[in-house]
């Protein structure tokens, strides 16, 4: 086993799971998404880039496209709500909640793929 | 992808994950911590906030505390935060400065800097291997011929050389092994715009090595080598190299040249000296015995030559035995005065100072100067920088081999029909090539002139084809000036070769019909090849030399032209 691995692995299905469940409920409802998940995912995603960084291998490639995108979505996502809360005179608002959790729901995907990425690469290690 | 991005982000993945917890921990930390507002109602500071607090904190820019004053909760948090951030920042602002000085890092860049200048190189190029004395010479003659040059050489110091002197164009240089396959790839070896590589090393093992390197990889590409060894070169020619240059055997054969007439040897100087140098003045070496000091690869190769044409040789040598000459020879350095007495200085016609030390080389040539003042001299120069010595030594003849090897790889490049007429007009006899002479020597004001090829395609000539197709033009209608028509552009035409029939026709006289798709090869002034290239492009300055009036250009005038006719 190598902790290295291991480290790895965790970080990006963590970034996975965090960003599911802030995604997890009515899409309009801004009592069913916290603000604080929001922010795990965000620095989880964060740290799951910087550790593909370097890879010159195509999987490794793609590894990092999916992370970016990921990350690109949920900063969004971060600040549209940080304009809702603190410029729109609306605040949050249903529309604004459901265009923040969709954008965090794009990174889903792209994290999901990731996942499956990782899966594939570790299916494909013959030893 | 980029070498240099990935090795950036590889070592960059520990300070930015330093960071990144850093920074999530301060922001964590401010958000749940309690606080209190102007209306001493409970507040909670939200991430937005949190983030631009940390933002200016952690850079040390500090703005204080916003939006309210903070409770003593959330400055003990500041506390701890500022200390934490701030090292994390240095941590990795330290990691930056060390990975920009790393020597690794610093490689890959300055590759990634010359492979960006190969791939925007969008102009015809030549790789050059090996940046010594020849290749400096070398490539200062291409680019004045506004050819484009990639050097490589392995010592980083000539690297440095070559960018500091001052060129017309930029060079790309690349200090690595030109040996290696990798290497000569970079520098372009698979380039469309390649046009040859010239392998001038020390040493005849790599040169051996590019070429078959180029031959491999790019079987179509011209490669020239330098060779010092019959060995090396055979071996060069049997796969194919298309130049192999010997420079001590080109100069015994020039030497030979000379000896057996003056005036083809004179035509091989102007030809393929380096042009806008002073013209060289003829050479008359006496036939009668020879005196050679030294006995290596350049004494051999003059001593064969001498041989061919009869004249009788008396070998110095230090030692015989290494040189391959015992029994033969005088055994002596031919530096003091008793071993030159011995070989016969007092009834010698000439001397060639060839060792393969230019101290001793001048001592030689000083020693037999004042036993024998008549002697004609020929001395060997090893080192570019000890040409003063040697031009105040006044020999009748210098050898300076890296003058030999540019000038032969520059007539190869540059004009490949020079070696095929320099070969044609060894058969003409030495009143044919004193009329040459003369000729050459009426457009040329007293200097080198240069040697260039026009090949009457629609590339190059499209008002020259066009008007072909009406009429027959004839080589002395091409040379009239463009400006006054009475007077011939100055430049001589050497050669002309046939397209269809390959026929070769030496020094043609005016009333040569040429036909499309002729090779011609001129000498002249430099100033002379806009000139003809003028001609050979633009309609309206052709038609003024044919008719001598200046035909009305726009189409309103020529309307207006025609009606006044």
């Amino acid at each position: 086993m190598n902790f290295e691995k291991v480290l790895f692995g965790f970080f990006i299905i963590l970034a996975l799971t965090l960003n599911f469940g802030f995604v997890l409920g009515e899409i309009d409802n801004p009592a069913h998404h916290n603000a604080y998940e929001l922010f795990a995912a965000i620095v989880v995603n964060l740290i799951a880039t910087v550790m593909k960084f370097g890879d010159r291998t195509h999987t490794g490639a793609l590894l990092l496209a999916t992370s970016l995108v990921a990350i690109l979505q949920l900063i969004a996502a971060a600040v549209v709500w940080g304009y809702a809360l603190n410029i729109s005179a609306t605040g949050v608002n249903p529309m604004l909640m459901a265009s923040i959790v969709s954008l965090a729901a794009g990174a889903v995907v792209a994290n999901v793929i990731s996942v499956v990425l990782l899966i594939a690469d570790a299916v494909n290690l013959r030893r | 992808m980029d070498k240099v991005l990935f090795l950036f982000l590889r070592r960059m993945r520990a300070p930015l994950l330093v960071l990144i917890t850093a920074y999530s921990i301060s922001i964590t930390g401010l958000v749940l911590i309690p606080g209190i507002d102007d209306q001493g109602q409970p507040w909670r500071m939200d991430f937005f906030h949190a983030f631009y607090f940390v933002s200016y904190m952690a850079t040390t820019i500090g703005f204080g505390e916003i939006p309210h004053a903070f409770s003593e909760g959330q400055r003990m948090w500041t506390v701890a935060t500022i200390y934490l951030s701030v090292i994390a920042w240095l941590y990795a602002i330290g990691k930056i400065l060390a990975l920009v000085q790393d020597p690794t890092f610093r490689l890959a860049v300055s590759r990634q800097a010359f492979d960006r200048s190969i791939r925007r190189l969008r102009a015809p190029f030549f790789i050059v291997c090996g940046y010594g004395d020849t290749g400096s010479l070398l490539v200062q003659a291409l680019l004045r011929r506004r050819k484009r040059v990639v050097v490589i050489d392995r010592d980083q110091e000539r690297i440095n050389d070559l960018a500091l002197s001052a060129m017309d164009f930029r060079v790309p240089g690349l200090c690595a092994d030109a040996s290696s396959a990798a290497r000569l790839e970079s520098a372009g070896l698979s380039n469309p715009f390649c046009q040859g590589v010239v392998a001038l090393t020390n040493h005849d093992q790599v040169n051996l090595k590019i070429a078959i390197t180029v031959k491999l990889l790019n079987p179509d590409l011209p490669v020239i080598c330098r060779a010092e060894s019959r060995d090396t070169e055979r071996n060069m020619r049997s796969f194919g190299t298309d130049q192999v240059i010997n420079p001590f055997a080109i100069f015994g054969e020039r030497l030979a040249l000379a000896l057996h007439s003056p005036g083809h040897h004179l035509l091989h100087q102007w030809l393929s000296s380096v042009p806008g140098n002073d013209l060289p003045m003829p050479l008359y070496p006496p036939h009668g015995t020879w005196i050679l000091c030294g006995f290596g690869r350049f004494g051999k190769a003059v001593h064969a030559a001498l041989h061919r044409e009869g004249v009788t040789t008396v070998i110095v040598e230090e030692d015989p035995e290494r040189a391959g000459c015992a029994g033969e020879c005088i055994r002596g350095r031919g530096t003091e005065a008793d071993t030159l007495e011995e070989a016969g200085v007092h009834s010698a016609a000439g001397i060639v100072a060839g060792t393969d030390r230019d101290s001793n080389n001048l001592s030689i040539l000083m020693t037999a100067h004042e036993l024998n003042p008549k002697l004609f001299m020929v001395a060997r120069q090893n080192r570019d920088d000890n040409g003063a010595l040697f031009e105040a030594g006044h020999p009748h003849l210098v050898v300076r081999h890296s003058e030999i090897l540019a000038e032969t790889v520059l007539a190869q490049l540059t004009s490949p029909l020079l070696p095929r007429f320099l070969a044609e007009a060894q058969d003409r006899d030495e009143d044919w090539v004193n009329e040459l002479l003369s000729r050459i020597s009426a457009v040329t004001d007293e200097r080198v002139p240069a040697v260039w090829s026009v090949e009457l395609n629609p590339g190059t000539a499209p008002a020259w084809l066009e008007r072909l197709r009406q009429e027959t033009l004839s080589l002395g209608q091409l040379l009239t000036h463009p400006v006054d028509r009475d007077q011939q552009i100055r430049c001589v035409a050497l050669l002309v070769q046939r397209a269809g029939s390959g026929e070769i026709l030496l020094a043609p006289s005016d009333d040569t019909p040429l036909e499309p798709g002729d090779r011609i090869l001129f000498s002249g002034q430099p100033g002379a090849i806009a000139r003809l290239f003028r001609v050979l492009r633009n309609p309206h300055v052709l038609d003024f030399l044919l008719t001598g009036t200046d035909r009305p250009q726009g189409w309103l005038w020529r309307r207006w032209g025609s009606r006044s006719a």
